[in-house]
């Protein structure tokens, strides 16, 4: 299973499901990345943690293991 | 116009995400007329502030910043219970408004769709047109307004666009019945809803169903102890059974909600607003692709960095000396006014030398607010925080604890009122408890006269350029850094512990900061900490003062000395009225002994003062540091701020005050001389010079800083805590030091 966390710079995707009930993951819901919403990798910080993504038309950071709880589906033909 | 006017004022809340503009529409909205304060037992702020909209009055009760109202801390619950007019310090609302990003509606109407269960009159402003429209995001704000059925009104909140229009939106809102949209809940939520809300009637309790929802969202558990009072055994089994049953019919808490908002999200912004598919590259992404750069924006980091710091030394160092010139001439003045005696010693060493030490971090406070301030604004912080997280959790704490932590090298007053940022309450108590270990700027006078008098200038390593004073230096530095690490690691595993803080955090758009808003929170924060520290620092100044000039009789002196004193006073009136030739070399002679012996004076007052007997008092807990009773008399006169340890020092070593400071080297003399009281053993050696410095790196004596702590966490239990670990840190690596200095240069 592909997570956020494993998506290439410059790599879309769509998010599929967020794992785990707790406060982080309530708090990832919360910040609009819910199932069947788009996302691309932007970036990431100097020592390649934490990320950068777009979704919603807005600029968010979350940690690699943060991004690790989001499950995504590549796009068939985007496969980088 | 003819609004029926009421005599009641209307109570309106302003609510929005973060980084939306809402502080400038609260300030464009309510002037100068404002009122900030604290909410008890939290650390929120509450901000209200006063408008008048055609003869009728209005409050305007800013809440914090926040992307959802789901609390799951007391801190969080504040917005809620506001909303609901549960509290008892906030009249009950007329009406909300709720701000927005035009250019992230779909995120920001998360928090609408909460805002509307709450069923008050509502009023919907649109920001930040201009970065939607270079978005090239569409909205069709008639649509809009009918979708939602709340008045919609578009501004430009920092140009002051729209605010007149918005207004009468109010006025004319908080007369109206409320909406009642209709529940983004999928139909089996709302039937558990309106279940819960029927067991809580039967128990007879009084649940607002916003709060219903919430019992039956918060899987948890902050919200059930929250509201202890309302709810009962019956209820929470009945929350659990209701639970059960939403897992079964795939719609499972805490989950659901967020499903369910965005999907009503999409439905309302369907064919309303728009943003293109491809995604168009704005200026704020060309600036962000440089500044989140490993390299360049490593590079660029660090300038900031560079250039704020260098700044706030700089720049605010002119200002304080202003403020210190300034304080010497109100000496002048109070010593032109006053005779000789308690009075004048109690203007010019306790209140001009206490108001003046809070001043002179003033220019400092300013400077660092201004330049955060700006950084804030702009946005820039947000990437600062990005940039710096990876190292900032390695020692648990998270990248926004680094510009916090940073300014408290400069002064940790500004320090922990920049704990602010933070929004994890954890985090930021954590931040706040160990900002005050950074080696402020008050350390490096002690630091500087300890190294310059006792550590020997040798190479290390055979290195010309790598000497033993300057690694001393840096050690010092070190040692704080390297301690709060430790206390950090400690406090997350006893007394604050949970899970580390999720970093999901927006990255808001680049803008350009405003002048208006940057001034707004340099001053507020500045004059918030003269206000509320001042008033503290003066009195623990005064009370020191007290204690090192009381009893002051002239018994205490040795008659020698006082004849000594009325002897050369006649010397030098007879040499004044006197023509010959050589009075005036005589002259200067004269009035040299007799400072010397005013000092000696002086330095016998302190020692048979309050203080010296405390001094005296605490000598057998301070000898095993190294320290005779005259260091520990010191320490204590220096709990208002570090650096009057230098200046006590001078007096009861009997040095005249001009000769006193950290660069004197007569100061530096005078220590390397002073011996135990009876013996011929000095008392400074290089183990006990370093066992001063350890204790100065480690302690919390800074009135300032306790002040500064209590009035940001609002509690007292805080400011002590700070204290009794900072000084039990202080004495047991002060002891450390000694012995084992002590032991290894015997050995």
């Amino acid at each position: 299973m592909t997570t956020l966390a494993e998506l290439p710079l410059g790599g879309r995707a769509v998010v599929l499901q967020v794992t785990g009930g707790d406060e982080i993951s309530l708090r990832i819901l919360e910040m609009g990345l819910t199932p069947g919403v788009a996302v691309s990798m932007v970036g990431s910080a100097p020592l390649g943690d934490p990320l950068e993504i777009e979704l919603r038309g807005y600029r968010l950071s979350l940690r690699k293991n943060e991004a690790a709880r989001v499950e995504i589906e590549l796009p068939a033909s985007d496969s980088v | 116009m003819s609004h029926s006017t009421s005599s009641k004022t209307i109570t309106v809340v302003l609510i929005g995400n973060p980084n939306t503009g809402k502080s400038t529409l609260f300030n464009a909205l309510s002037g100068a007329r404002q009122q900030v304060g604290n909410y008890p037992g939290v650390t929120v702020e509450k901000k209200q502030g006063r408008l008048r909209i055609d003869q009728q009055d209005f409050t305007l009760v800013d809440l914090p910043g926040s992307y959802s109202l789901a609390p799951r801390s007391p801190d969080e619950m504040i917005s809620v219970d506001v909303l609901l007019g549960r509290r008892d310090d906030v009249a009950p609302i007329d009406a909300i408004l709720c701000i927005v990003d035009s250019s992230n509606l779909e995120r920001n109407l998360y928090l609408v769709s909460q805002v509307l269960e709450f069923e008050r009159p509502t009023v919907l402003a649109l920001n930040m047109q201009d970065v939607a429209r270079e978005k090239g995001v569409l909205i069709d704000v008639e649509a809009l307004r009918n979708r939602l059925q709340i008045p919609v009104v578009e501004i430009q909140a920092n140009r002051g666009r729209g605010i007149e229009e918005l207004k009468q939106e109010l006025a004319q809102a908080a007369h109206q019945e409320p909406a009642r949209p209709e529940s983004p809940f999928p139909e089996a939520f709302q039937e558990e809803v309106a279940f819960l809300e029927r067991i809580a009637k039967e128990h007879s309790r009084d649940l607002p169903r916003y709060l219903v929802e919430r019992l039956l969202l918060d899987t948890g558990g902050y919200l059930e102890p929250i509201l202890d009072r309302d709810i009962d055994q019956g209820i929470h089994e009945a929350i659990q059974e209701a639970r059960t049953r939403l897992q079964k019919a795939g719609c499972p808490a805490p989950g659901v909600e967020a499903m369910a908002r965005y999907g009503w999200v999409s439905k309302m912004l369907d064919g309303v607003a728009s943003r293109p598919s491809i995604h168009r590259t704005t200026w704020s992404d060309r600036i962000d692709k440089v500044l989140t750069h490993w390299a360049w924006g490593t590079l660029a980091f660090v300038l900031v960095m560079l250039a704020m710091f260098q700044s706030v030394f700089y720049i605010a160092e002119p200002a304080s000396l202003g403020i210190e010139k300034l304080n010497s001439w109100l000496v002048m003045a109070a010593e032109a006014v006053t005779a000789e005696g308690a009075l004048r010693s109690l203007l010019v060493n306790g209140v001009i030398e206490g108001v003046g030490g809070v001043l002179v971090f003033l220019p400092q406070i300013f400077m660092l607010f201004f330049f955060i301030a700006i950084l804030e604004d702009c946005g820039y912080m947000a990437r600062a925080a990005y940039l710096m997280d990876r190292v900032m959790s390695r020692v648990g704490l998270s990248g926004k604890s680094f510009i916090p932590l940073l300014s408290s090298f400069a002064c940790a007053i500004p320090g922990v009122m920049a704990a602010r940022v933070i929004e994890n309450p954890r985090d930021r108590l954590v931040t706040i408890l160990v900002a005050p270990l950074m080696s402020c700027s008050a350390r490096l006078p002690v630091y500087t006269l300890m190294i310059a008098a006792f550590i020997p200038d040798i190479p290390l390593f055979g290195l010309r350029f790598f000497r033993l004073p300057g690694a001393t230096m840096f050690g010092m530095y070190f040692l704080g850094i390297a301690t709060a690490v430790v206390v950090v690691f400690i406090l997350k595993k006893t007394i604050l512990p949970g899970q580390a803080p999720p970093f999901v955090m927006e990255l808001p758009t680049y803008k350009l900061p405003s002048a208006k808003m940057v001034l707004h929170r340099m001053l507020d924060r500045g004059f918030a900490f003269v206000r509320r520290a001042g008033t503290l620092i003066f009195a623990v100044t005064v009370v020191v003062w007290a204690i090192a000039y009381f009893p002051h009789h002239e018994s205490q002196i040795s008659p020698g000395l006082l004849a000594k004193r009325s002897e050369l006073q006649h010397r030098i009136e007879s040499l004044e009225n006197s023509d010959a030739p050589s009075a005036e070399t005589l002259l200067a002679l004269a009035a040299k002994e007799k400072s010397a012996v005013e000092a000696k004076i002086a330095g016998e007052y302190l020692k048979t003062s309050y203080l010296g007997a405390a001094g005296h008092f605490i000598e057998p807990v301070v000898k095993p540091l190294g320290w005779d009773w005259r260091i520990g008399c010191a320490t204590i006169a220096s709990f208002p701020a570090r650096e009057v340890v230098i200046a006590t020092l001078g007096v009861i070593y009997n040095l005249g005050e001009d000769e006193t400071d950290a660069e004197s080297t007569s100061l530096q003399q005078t220590l390397r001389d002073a011996k135990w009281d009876g013996s011929d053993c000095p008392v400074f050696t290089i183990p006990t010079a370093l066992s001063v410095m350890v204790f100065f790196a480690l302690c919390a004596q800074c009135a300032a800083t306790l002040a500064t702590i209590r009035r940001e966490t609002n509690s007292y239990r805080w400011p002590v805590f700070t204290f009794v670990y900072m000084t039990t840190l202080a004495y047991l690596g002060s002891l450390a030091t000694f012995q084992i200095g002590t032991w290894w240069l015997a050995g």
